[in-house]
């Protein structure tokens, strides 16, 4: 290592290098954050755990008792499957925050942030690593829910949006999940504080049954929740048009609306963390 | 090569660094020494383009920490208390890894890890998770992706804490190696003979500010020598025996009432005084549980330039220093 070949100083960059580079970082770290789960398989298996879990008890316990179906939904597994994939993608997300939480924690953001590394790449390599986490749980929930009853109705390309749905919520999750980890950076406190409202916003939902059956305050909230738009999108996706307007709606309707919830959150939460992290 | 202008910044209510200037020259090392809380660490962070400075102006290889930021960013290198190293990483994965995160062309950034790997003898241990690594080698591991870079200047916050001697001997070795190559290096730490050692240059910073600064021996010769450490073993006598010896030396001391220690520093004269010291104590019966003539450390020089030790608090509510201490260390 002598002089002549150190690093010299680079000319600034222009927008379209800017972005080039943003890519690049977001996937070298893609990679970093995904390797973890091939060096401790363990990790996505604990990470399967709990939604396998959750298909087996709402199948099996609620299942029987919740017969008040609108029609078109055939089964209650048929009907609580997308249900589950939203709040499997939705609880999966808080782990995006978590482990920013740990990294702030081991010193490693204080690395990357002193490399001439995009801003948004720790962030974007984190959510894009945890997409396909997501992906990866809701697939084997696929195959679960195929050994305990459920069916996508409508075909294979369906059945690709109605898991696109799901995977696409739970990247708008994750970064609404690092903002919290970013700004609250202890990792039991980003568990605490995500998971207070995330267990409300997705059972005060259609997600695991009919909102038919709750009182009427909680229906008011129920109706508007994104939570059920999303869930009931990827129904039309799975059950088919006989169930979208049993439940009083239509697909475009629904699907438009899921999509401006996504690019709402996005929208707000992507600047606001990639802010709360140039500060941190 | 790092110019540094009044710089400021504070947390809160609490003032991290009040009004630092310093001006290190290209390939050399340059000392921070302070107690913990002292705001070396703040001073570093705003450096390396992680805090931002509330008033003042900084400049590390003609470029401004603030304006300049992103392109600064290529040519430092930064290790800091906390091996910043990926667990599940392999040693040559995280080399790696930083390299590309530098944006080196993927064959640069994989023939740079495997020289760090062979530098820092960790080519036995490339291929294993660093979660496997012993305390020793994760701090290498990090000190060498501060390196992946080829940095110009070098940013080391308290490089050998936590590290067994004979690691840091090799580490001190690493770091007079970069500075012959070219390489500017800062870095601070709590031990004066580490400063001794490795930097041309030396301020020493305390509260914010650098209350004294110059090459090691001017630091030295302000401390004047080596130090008399005498303890008493019957607490009750010890303001007995600090009226026996306090004047012996060029000037001051320190009792701690606590422990029973005295110390003096005693400039050139140590083995004259210390036995002088014997002889007075024992012509007032006073029994001895220790005595011996030692360098002088980080608390000596604080001593010699302060009038308090290092870890003593000179001013403001303890409180309010606690916190900053606290602050100073989360944002490390």
């Amino acid at each position: 290592m002598s002089a002549a070949v150190r690093e010299q100083t680079p000319p600034r960059e222009d927008l379209t290098e800017r972005v080039r580079w943003a890519i690049h970082d977001g996937l070298v770290l893609t990679r970093r954050n995904l390797l973890r789960y091939v060096r401790i398989p363990t990790l996505l298996v604990f990470s399967t755990v709990q939604p396998v879990m959750f298909v087996l008890l709402f199948r099996y316990v609620f299942g029987g008792a919740i017969t008040a179906l609108p029609p078109g939904a055939r089964t209650y597994v048929n009907y609580l499957m997308p249900g589950i994939f939203v709040q499997t993608a939705i609880f999966g997300a808080t782990q995006t925050g978590i482990g920013l939480a740990e990294d702030l924690a081991s010193g490693i953001i204080d690395r990357f942030r002193s490399l001439p590394t995009a801003r948004s790449a720790v962030l974007a390599g984190r959510t894009t690593a945890d997409l396909f986490r997501n992906l990866f749980v809701v697939l084997l929930m696929t195959a679960v829910g195929y050994l305990v009853g459920f069916r996508f109705q409508e075909g294979a390309a369906f059945a690709a949006l109605a898991i696109g749905v799901a995977v696409l919520v739970g990247f708008a999750f994750s970064w609404i999940s690092a903002t919290i980890g970013l700004a609250i950076r202890e990792v039991e406190s980003v568990q605490a504080a995500s998971f207070v409202w995330i267990f409300p916003l997705t059972f005060a939902s259609s997600a695991f049954v009919p909102i038919e059956g709750m009182p009427g305050w909680l229906q008011a909230f129920a109706r508007n929740n994104p939570v059920t738009i999303w869930a009931n999108t990827m129904r039309g996706f799975t059950l088919g048009e006989e169930f979208v307007r049993a439940i009083g709606e239509n697909m475009g309707g629904l699907v438009l609306r899921s999509a401006v919830w996504i690019a709402l959150i996005l929208v707000v939460f992507v600047p606001l963390s990639i802010r709360i992290y140039r500060r941190t | 090569m790092i110019e540094v202008q009044g710089l400021r910044k504070s947390f809160g209510e609490v003032v991290a660094v009040d009004g630092i200037d310093l001006d290190v020259p290209e390939a050399t090392v340059f000392g921070l020494l302070g107690p913990n809380g002292a705001g070396k660490t703040t001073t570093v962070r705003i450096l390396t383009t992680l805090l931002r400075p509330d008033a003042g102006r900084a400049t590390v290889a003609g470029l401004d920490v603030v304006r300049d930021a992103e392109r600064l960013r290529h040519v430092i290198g930064l290790a800091g208390q906390t091996a910043a190293i990926d667990e599940n990483l392999t040693g040559y994965e995280n080399l790696e890894m930083v390299g590309r995160l530098y944006h080196l062309p993927k064959q640069v950034a994989r023939t740079r890890a495997e020289e760090i790997l062979e530098r820092f003898q960790l080519t036995d241990a490339a291929d294993r998770p660093a979660r496997t690594y012993s305390g020793g080698m994760r701090r290498r591991l990090d000190l060498g992706a501060s390196l992946v870079g080829r940095p110009r200047v070098l940013f080391l916050d308290e490089p050998t804490t936590g590290l067994d001697p004979r690691s840091r001997l090799e580490l001190w070795d690493v770091i007079r190696e970069l500075v012959r190559d070219g390489t500017t290096i800062m870095l601070t730490t709590q031990y004066l003979e580490e400063a001794d050692r490795l930097a041309d240059g030396i301020a020493v910073v305390d509260v914010g500010r650098v209350i004294a600064r110059g090459t090691p021996d001017e630091l030295k010769a302000r401390v004047g020598g080596e130090v008399l450490a005498l303890r008493v073993s019957d607490r009750s006598r010890v303001p007995a025996a600090a009226g026996a010896v306090l004047g012996l030396g060029p000037g001051g001391g320190k009792v701690d009432n606590n422990t029973g220690e005295i110390t003096i520093p005693v400039g050139p004269d140590g083995p004259r005084l210390l036995t002088e010291a014997v002889r007075r104590l024992d012509a007032e019966g006073i029994e001895i549980a220790d005595i011996a003539l030692r360098r002088p450390t980080l608390d000596d020089v604080f001593l010699a330039l302060t009038g308090h030790g290092a870890e003593e608090a000179p001013s403001g509510p303890p409180s309010a220093r606690r916190r900053a201490r606290r602050r100073a260390g989360r944002a490390a």
